[in-house]
């Protein structure tokens, strides 16, 4: 019996993120899992809409809550770590602050609130669907090398119902368990600056420079993502810090449902794997295009 | 009179404290009784978030200072920085907070009270592009990285187009930048349903 989740994409998940999405729905199918998107979807009311208008980025989130709940979903996964802490402070704030609450009252999501619960497909996958289904289901070994798995700010804090908010652990513990070893260092949850490459641009491309430089330090190979902005952040603007510093990464920067869907089977084009802008020779060699080595996992 | 102060403006000597009376100690309980600010008084300016901010250094004042100038009364200073805008609200300051103020969101409530009286740094892109977005998730629902980007490099600066054209084309050949404006089906719906939910 496959289980069936209400999925709400974002806005990224539609287009730099394409290939989260892509890799996400293959990784699920692969898995027996459905995702059925909400119906007409607006924007979750994200860091930018509240820090103009507080009220009704917490309406534009109830919203999506009630969709949800007249589709009679429980858990609505939520890939994107924007989208998730502010759905996830939008039902905390409505529980804790009576004026909160007074402001989505009346619409459907009002009583809604609570009953969906906002997932993360990390969570999910490490709770719900466990290493030891996913390790059977294994079909292909690693042929890269070390990862280091990139938490990003959003997921783990303020709520750390995801994963520690200090240590997070579960996004090495799951690609550990499809045999991809991922080395241990200290700026998994430092900030990658956000819309900050749009905006003040050098001071965002040097958060990104920094942690690219700390990953390579460490050994790391690749830098594994989570979510749609660190991911766009940490890939499109490695060609720009060669030009200014002059240090060549060449660092792929994968999303973690894509090296758990290429263990799992699924083929280079439907996880997206061409979507990358760097390190495109280690992807390639990495993620064969025909794939003879199919190993099945005693 | 006059002349005494364009003396002092001409020089680099300008008077950095407020006056007792200048400063707007009312706003300051305004403040801390909005939705996250609660914990505004009890910080200990002990420079844990300052520490821990990733944008710190790049800061007019740290979030530290921002505390404490709010708690004084220093209300131009606060909601005129560009402090405010720079956090990134990444909550790292809120997580490791000893007094387990959440910092970010006293950042949000300036951010919007500076909008609001119009005292955010002009040309400044980041309440530029906090606007647009705005702006376009109410008319359409949905924002759209593209147009986003656009309309806010054409207020702010419309040479950076220029620079960003490379990132722009990598994006189109990796199939990863529609063109399109997004938009939901229901968009009336949304609208009345925001109506009547504004703060302003």
């Amino acid at each position: 019996m496959a289980a069936t989740y209400g999925y709400f994409p974002g806005c990224s998940l539609k287009g730099t993120g394409a290939a989260y999405e892509e890799s996400l729905l293959t990784l699920f199918r692969l898995l027996d899992l459905s995702l059925q998107e909400l119906k007409d979807w607006n924007c979750c009311g994200a860091t930018s809409y509240m820090s103009i208008d507080e009220n009704s980025a917490f309406g534009l989130s109830a919203r999506n809550l009630g969709i949800a709940h007249e589709a009679g979903h429980r858990d609505l996964v939520t890939p994107c770590s924007a989208c998730y802490l502010v759905l996830r402070k939008t039902q905390d704030y409505a529980a804790k602050y009576p004026q909160i609450a007074k402001s989505i009252e009346g619409s459907p999501a009002a009583a809604a609130l609570d009953a969906v619960k906002i997932r993360h497909p990390m969570e999910l996958l490490y709770n719900d669907v466990g290493m030891a289904r996913i390790k059977s289901k294994m079909v292909r070994k690693w042929k890269g090398g070390p990862v280091a798995c990139y938490y990003g700010c959003q997921l783990v804090r303020p709520f750390a119902e995801a994963d520690r908010a200090h240590d997070p652990t579960r996004m090495d513990e799951l690609l550990r368990a499809v045999g991809v070893p991922t080395v241990d260092w200290a700026l998994k949850t430092k900030c990658c600056g956000g819309s900050l490459t749009g905006t003040i641009h050098e001071v965002g491309v040097r958060l990104n420079y920094i942690l690219l430089k700390e990953a390579a330090r460490k050994g790391a190979k690749a830098i594994v993502t989570i979510c749609p902005l660190c991911q766009y952040n940490l890939d499109a603007y490695q060609a720009e810090i060669r030009k200014e510093t002059g240090e060549a990464f060449d660092m792929p920067v994968l999303y973690f449902t894509q090296i758990l869907g290429w263990a799992l089977g699924g083929d280079a084009k439907s996880l997206g794997l061409g979507r990358a802008i760097s390190g495109c020779g280690s992807i390639k060699e990495w993620f064969p295009k025909r794939t003879q080595e199919v190993e099945v996992h005693a | 009179m006059k002349k005494l102060k364009a003396f002092w403006l001409s020089s680099d000597m300008r008077r950095k404290m407020k006056f007792q009376r200048e400063a707007d100690l009312q706003w300051a309980q305004q403040v801390a009784e909005r939705p996250g600010c609660e914990g505004l008084f009890s910080c200990l300016q002990c420079g844990t978030c300052s520490g821990t901010c990733p944008l710190s250094i790049y800061m007019d004042f740290g979030p530290r200072k921002i505390i404490s100038l709010v708690r004084e009364g220093f209300r131009e200073e606060a909601l005129s920085s560009q402090t405010i805008w720079l956090c990134a609200s990444c909550y790292s300051c809120a997580v490791h907070c000893p007094r387990q103020i959440h910092i970010t969101d006293v950042m949000y409530s300036l951010k919007r009270e500076a909008i609001q009286q119009k005292l955010y740094p002009k040309r400044f892109p980041i309440p530029v592009l906090a606007q647009e977005f705005y702006k376009m998730v109410r008319r359409y629902g949905r924002s759209s990285e593209f147009w986003l980007v656009l309309r806010m490099a054409l207020r702010t600066n419309p040479f950076q187009l220029l620079t960003m054209s490379g990132t722009g084309w990598q994006l189109m050949r990796t199939g990863r930048l529609r063109l399109g404006q997004d938009k939901i089906e229901n968009v009336k719906e949304l609208q009345s349903q925001m109506a009547g939910r504004e703060v302003r």
